[in-house]
């Protein structure tokens, strides 16, 4: 078998192993799948400023076509692979059009697709997902004649797309199971501030929403909740989260944990000749703390990259990266740093009827996590304290005259 | 098409052309120069994509929006006065020749 390393979607994190391997110097082949037609573009737009029409699908790719060349990284796109074997030196897989490509070693980094509804009338036209430039494409294709459009899923993709049809002047509603919004991302503070924030630009919110199914014959017409009533709907949007893509996992039998691709710390699978990353991966806990975390995040997708493709040249380097996530709706900055979970104090440090404050997460006194709601200095300074293993004392957290920085300590 | 050039933390300068309407951080990191991070892709949210502005073009390239401003002072390097994030200096006609110097430290 031949050298070189293989590549699994070319998202993000493919995109970002590919650029890691050869910044450090590797100078066999490198091969990249991916299914979708178009190469290695900016996800987070979708939702935003491609839909505001501040960015066109040129403008979100990563690389121009000199930099593969140039790098030597060969994308085959618009195909995938469906056959894969690994031996003791070295793999080969089949792709769906019939290439065969040989490799030393295999990265993962398939991503992820939206979870899809299932109830009556899910398959209408207009009801859309978000997640690919073909969903963007066919949310935008409808977007100009919509007057009514539902969210389902209160979650930063399904609010983002909320904020947007609100400033295009559109009737919004909000539909979100559960008695809170972004409930697995942030505390009842920012989720109420969040619910408060969409209202006040128009938008209907609903919570504890109990959804029937769609009416309409072929276009989507409206949503009917379990009571009976319907809510009209020209669009659609699901954003009720995503399912790891473990298609080649599972041709190669690669452990799994809650549905996703299990690695370590150095981004390594079960499979001692294949790492994996981004989306699709459950990995340790980076901030040291104890369990599996799934993280969904662009930084996350380049972070633990990049720890696979020192992987993939033997350089062991355990993946300790600070997470952190944003969220752009409306005029409002969401920027979150650290890890929450198991939080047992919240401090809030300014006024959220000002459209402006933090929510400081802790832990036996100590800092684990912030929220800062166009609060870019807060997140700034947060950021740089957990990453270096510091904290803030909650009690003069909460005075905002005093900027955050100055009161990071050991 | 509008030219700019990069000016990295080393000394050596890199001219490109820039597709309009493209960031100068966009045109760096597709054409992989080096030096701008831009961890966040451009959405004014991480401060890895900062530069400073050569003098000449200050003032036509403007300053920060208060966002922008409240990032450049949590960013890796001091800022100077010309300091932006190059993510949100997109480029057009009139920046034709800008000059950025790519801060030393972006993270």
């Amino acid at each position: 078998m031949s050298g070189g390393i293989l590549i699994i979607g070319a998202g993000q994190s493919g995109m970002q192993i590919a650029d890691s391997l050869r910044e450090n110097g590797y100078t066999e082949a490198i091969t990249m799948v991916g299914d979708e037609l178009i190469p290695p573009y900016q996800r987070p737009p979708l939702s935003k400023a491609y839909l505001y029409g501040d960015a066109d699908e040129e403008s979100l790719q990563f690389r121009n076509e000199k930099f593969y060349a140039d790098n030597n990284i060969s994308l085959v796109l618009g195909d995938a692979v469906v056959g894969v074997e690994i031996g003791t030196d070295g793999g080969q897989a089949t792709t769906a059009s019939g290439r065969v490509v040989e490799f030393d070693r295999m990265a993962l980094a398939p991503g992820s697709t939206p979870r899809k509804l299932d109830l009556p009338g899910a398959e209408l036209d207009g009801v859309l997902y978000m997640r690919s430039i073909a969903d963007a494409r066919a949310l935008k294709e409808r977007w100009g004649k919509a007057e009514n459009v539902v969210v389902i899923g209160g979650g930063f993709i399904g609010l983002e797309v909320a904020a947007v049809a609100r400033k295009a002047g559109k009737n919004v509603t909000v539909l979100e199971g559960a008695d809170r919004m972004m409930a697995r991302a942030v505390c009842p503070i920012t989720s109420e501030y969040f619910k408060n924030m969409h209202e006040r630009r128009g938008a209907s919110v609903v919570l504890n929403a109990r959804i029937a199914g769609f009416t309409g014959d072929s276009k989507v017409t409206g949503v009917e909740m379990q009571d009976g009533s319907v809510i009209p709907a020209d669009i659609v949007m699901v954003g009720i989260g995503v399912l790891a893509r473990t298609e080649v996992a599972n041709l190669l039998g690669l452990e799994l944990a809650n549905g996703a691709i299990l690695v370590n710390e150095f981004s390594e699978t079960s499979n001692p000749r294949v790492v994996a990353a981004g989306d699709a991966v459950m990995l340790p806990n980076p901030t040291g703390a104890d369990g599996l975390v799934r993280l969904e995040s662009v930084q996350n997708a380049v972070d633990q990259a990049k720890v696979a493709a020192r992987t993939l040249m033997g350089e062991r380097e355990a993946y300790r990266a600070l997470p952190w996530f944003w969220s752009d709706q409306a005029d409002i900055k969401l920027q979150i740093a650290g890890l929450s979970t198991g939080y047992d104090q919240t401090v809030v440090r300014g006024n959220p009827d000002e459209d402006a404050f933090s929510v400081l997460y802790y832990r036996d006194g100590r800092l684990l996590a912030i929220d800062c709601i166009n609060q870019v200095s807060d997140f700034m300074a947060a950021r740089r304290c957990l990453t270096a293993g510091q904290t803030i004392d909650p009690i003069a957290a909460a005075d905002s005259t005093v900027a955050l920085k100055t009161l990071i300590t050991a | 098409m509008p030219q700019v050039t990069y000016i990295l933390p080393d000394g050596t300068e890199t001219t490109l052309e820039a597709r309009d309407g493209d960031s100068v951080m966009e045109t760096a990191v597709k054409n992989g120069i080096k030096g701008i991070i831009a961890e966040c892709g451009g959405a004014c949210s991480c401060a890895t994509c900062h530069v400073f502005v050569d003098e000449a073009f200050a003032d036509v390239v403007g300053g920060p929006s208060i966002l922008e401003d409240d990032m450049l002072d949590g960013a890796a390097c001091d800022r100077r006065e010309t300091s932006r994030l190059s993510c949100q200096i997109k480029m057009c006609a009139d920046f034709d020749g800008l000059r950025v110097e790519i801060a030393p430290k972006q993270v």
